[in-house]
């Protein structure tokens, strides 16, 4: 479980993030916009959300937007590597790594940054 | 990469015994030295002052680690419990049983992260003050008697805090019996609630602990 999700979760890390020139920064639209609206009110509701719940993961960990079986977005959070839908049965669209190595260098401790 | 400073504190602990080692815990984790009582809800936990300077375990240990390590890392602990025991206090005059139950996750992290730092603060020392020195006597004695060797026990607990899945610590205890035993925690959960075991040297493998330093080598 960890070592796969130490996979799993990178890898769709890395698909996740990009440089401002391939899009990165830019506001979702389309089909996801709207779910995002829909489900969370804004997408400043649901970042503000997600942060909050993410930063508050005790030890290491990721926050996560995903769907559930019925195709509606939900977010959650997983201790240490367990990765989103082995743990949760909800698909990852987005993630967020808390682990400390992920922002240490950067941020230090200051995790909310 | 701290057990070398450790031993030497964690001798002295062990000698003097289990009492001695619960009064150095209350006098650098409580102020007013009371435990439990019912007024609780008013007693503030503070960050115990470390012995020596941020900068002295270098190169071991850089001062800047040190100095993040205690006044951020600890001191969020200590605040976030204060908070924590507030919260709890307040559950506990209205009642609300939902209340004290949530309270909960928040006292184990935040009071655990406060006693394991606790801990640790007083197990490192620099070398001018005994750090890096092999334990001797009582506690010597005991780690050949259970481990062989303190080579043997250093490479075992060595091994088990860097595998440890996430974040933790490794622990040097003892039992109910004073026989000594390795064990890791997860998180911040205190070894002596978690256990039973009384902690007498700990290892911080949580990122933060080592990271500027030393990367993801966490064996380093």
């Amino acid at each position: 479980n960890f070592r796969g999700g130490a996979i799993v979760n990178p890898s769709f890390f890395g698909k996740t993030r990009a440089p401002p020139w391939r899009g990165g920064g830019a506001p979702p639209t389309g089909d996801l916009a709207e779910a995002i609206d829909a489900t969370f009110g804004s997408l400043e509701a649901m970042k503000t959300k997600l942060s909050a719940m993410s930063v508050a993961v005790q030890g290491s960990g990721w926050g996560w937007l995903g769907t559930d079986a019925a195709g509606k977005l939900a977010l959650a959070t997983c201790a240490n590597q367990d990765p989103l839908e082995a743990t949760t049965g909800l698909v990852p669209l987005f993630g967020i790594d808390v682990w400390e190595h992920a922002y240490y260098l950067d941020y230090k401790n200051v995790r909310p940054d | 990469e701290t057990q070398n400073k450790g031993l030497e504190e964690g001798r002295r602990t062990l000698v003097e015994g289990r009492s001695a080692k619960t009064m150095a815990l209350s006098r650098s984790c409580l102020s007013g030295g009371r435990l439990l009582s019912s007024s609780l809800r008013r007693t503030k936990f503070t960050l115990p002052d470390l012995a020596y300077g941020y900068g002295e375990l270098e190169p071991i240990i850089s001062g800047e680690i040190m100095e993040l390590h205690h006044s951020k890392h600890h001191n969020t602990y200590v605040t976030n419990l204060n908070v924590a025991m507030e919260k709890l206090g307040d559950a506990q005059a209205k009642g609300d049983i939902t209340a004290v139950v949530a309270a909960q996750a928040a006292i184990k992290f935040n009071g655990g992260g406060h006693v394991n730092h606790s801990i640790f603060w007083q197990n490192l020392a620099p070398p001018s003050k005994g750090g890096g020195a092999p334990p001797t006597g009582d506690l010597a004695e005991a780690i050949d008697a259970t481990f062989g060797s303190l080579e043997a026990m250093k490479t075992k607990l060595s091994a088990m805090s860097v595998a440890v899945q996430g974040s933790g610590w490794g622990w040097l205890g003892t039992d109910a019996a004073g026989k000594l035993a390795l064990a890791t925690c997860a998180n911040q959960d205190p070894l002596e609630a978690t256990t039973g075991l009384v902690p007498l040297f700990g290892i911080d493998v949580w990122e933060h602990a080592y990271y500027l330093d030393y990367k993801n080598v966490r064996p380093d």
